[in-house]
């Protein structure tokens, strides 16, 4: 069989120039919701496990988005590794386990994603922390 | 719809756990904390347990108060008339920090593959946990149980009938783990030698999630479980019991081969140019289109990839009685035009022609369910 197709589609992501047609409605997907955040106000998160993507078409999204200005990693449960891409508000978090498995990729479209963020019990503890370094008797011991 | 029912499954939990406070067993959230485990990572888990359940990830604030109130449940394992593969697909689900948190977290008390007791030290192990657990904790079950003669398949003296009836008494309720427990599977296959029924067949008076495939998906069995840790429900089944979340979309409509199939492309053997270019396994037999689970986007080895990436169609191993579907390199159907034609000039309604391929598909593999045709090496040859 050697018919070939015509269209006007633009992400090929196979060597012979055939195509899979996942790329596009997940950019279009991207571009709705930075709409929404810039309107509204309302993040989005688009879980990149969960959608049928074909070999190299997650790559193809991430080449397109690119990488800008903010880069940020985590070393929670693991490493994390955080970037907003060369679209401001669009931004890729990736988790990892300790043998380096990917166990989490979502594009968030937000001003900064909640990971990054400090917690608030975690900002509880750390007070708790500062004000038992900062009693005398403890601090001497530094 | 769906958000709805577990933002209610959550509520519910919430309850539960103001209901039972004066108990005070250490929570998954208390567990975390104890071991230092931040906030941020705690998130982190969450996102990556979202993402496992297949759930939204409007769902992670969620999932996160529900898995903080989290206990810890007690776990009894059966296994039946099995090959095994269920426990290995599952023992390779953990191998990382945050699935390995989650497997802390529950009490496996029996299961008699992994623990080190064996025989009278086992079973008592078992009547323990029944005792103490009782009406609370979660059996589950893999392999298919022979009802022509209890000599088959025993335990201990015991036969898988009578373990199988006298377990499930005092549980919450029965995970059925792969296509033998949930469908009878290939003991069940024609003729069926050992009158192999499933656990479905035995059991009407308790909930039962099935969780089918020869194996399971290894996170679709944790994610099943977590699921119950985490809201201390059940997940939404559809008609024959599988979890919706992982069985809701058939293979063929999350397959990332679809728009090949849409366009009429398919490979006619497997070194042709179609093969070669990756097109759509129809032809050779693919049961993507009749079967339902989440290898599409779960897929295998850590996300690696599934059957159909590999060139190879999908078999159907998640559906009832897929070992007598009659064949597994025959085509599902063939419709009398020329299909590739019939689906580029329906390219506008292509989910449509889908649905009554979809159809046609079903009501042949009913027939061949119904002559329990046997696969014979000519099957296997194209």
């Amino acid at each position: 069989m050697t018919q070939t197709i015509p269209s006007r589609m633009q992400f090929n992501i196979q060597a012979d120039d055939t195509l899979t047609w996942n790329v596009e409605p997940l950019m279009h997907e991207i571009r709705h919701a930075l709409k929404n955040l810039l309107e509204q106000e309302q993040s989005s998160v688009i879980d990149l496990r969960s959608l049928p993507l074909a070999p190299g078409e997650e790559q193809k999204i991430l080449d397109l988005l690119g990488r800008g200005e903010v880069s940020a990693n985590l070393n929670a449960l693991g490493d994390s590794e955080v970037y907003e891409t060369t679209y401001p508000g669009v931004w890729l978090v990736t988790h990892y386990n300790d043998n380096d498995d990917i166990v989490g990729r979502f594009i968030e479209v937000t001003t900064i994603p909640e990971i990054l963020m400090s917690q608030r019990p975690d900002i509880t503890d750390a007070h708790e922390r500062l004000v038992n370094l900062l009693d005398t008797e403890t601090l001497s011991e530094h | 719809m769906k958000k709805q029912q577990v933002n209610n499954q959550a509520a519910q939990s919430t309850t539960r756990d103001a209901a039972d406070g004066a108990t005070h067993e250490p929570t998954l959230g208390d567990a975390l904390r104890s071991q230092g485990v931040s906030r941020r990572s705690f998130l982190k888990f969450c996102a990556a347990t979202a993402s496992m359940m297949a759930m939204s990830p409007a769902m992670i604030p969620k999932i996160a108060q529900a898995l903080e109130n989290a206990r810890r449940p007690s776990v009894i394992w059966l296994s039946f008339q099995e090959c095994t593969g269920c426990t290995e697909s599952l023992t390779r689900a953990h191998t990382s920090t945050i699935e390995s948190l989650i497997f802390d977290s529950i009490s496996l008390d029996y299961h008699h593959t992994l623990q080190a007791a064996a025989g009278h030290a086992a079973e008592e192990a078992r009547e323990i946990a029944m005792k103490e657990n009782d009406g609370k904790y979660l059996l589950v079950v893999d392999g298919s149980i022979p009802t022509g003669n209890p000599g088959y398949s025993t335990i201990a003296g015991i036969s898988n009938l009578d373990m199988l009836m006298d377990t499930a008494k005092g549980a919450a309720a029965i995970i059925a783990v792969g296509t033998c427990a949930t469908y009878g599977g290939i003991p069940h296959a024609d003729p069926n030698p050992t009158g192999a029924q499933s656990v479905g067949d035995l059991i009407t008076d308790k909930p039962i999630i099935n969780v089918p495939g020869c194996p399971p998906i290894p996170v679709v069995i944790t994610g099943v479980l977590t699921h119950f840790l985490t809201f201390g429900t059940l997940p939404e089944l559809d008609h024959i019991g599988r979890p919706k979340t992982f069985y809701g979309q058939s293979i063929h409509d999350r397959c990332y081969r679809r728009p090949f199939y849409d366009k009429g492309l398919f490979a006619e053997t497997f070194d042709d140019e179609g093969a070669q270019k990756g097109w759509c396994l129809y032809k050779l037999g693919c049961k993507g289109p009749t079967t339902y689970n989440a290898c599409a986007t779960t897929k295998w080895n850590n996300g690696t990839s599934f059957p159909i990436e590999s060139g190879h169609p999908c078999i159907g191993c998640s559906e009832p009685d897929f070992w007598d579907g009659g064949g597994f390199y025959k085509a599902l159907s063939m419709p009398t035009e020329n299909i590739t034609k019939t689906a580029i000039y329906t390219a506008a309604g292509a989910a449509a022609a889908g649905v009554a391929i979809g159809a046609l598909n079903k009501s042949k593999k009913k027939a061949a369910n119904k002559a329990h045709s046997k696969v014979t090496i000519d099957d296997l040859e194209k």
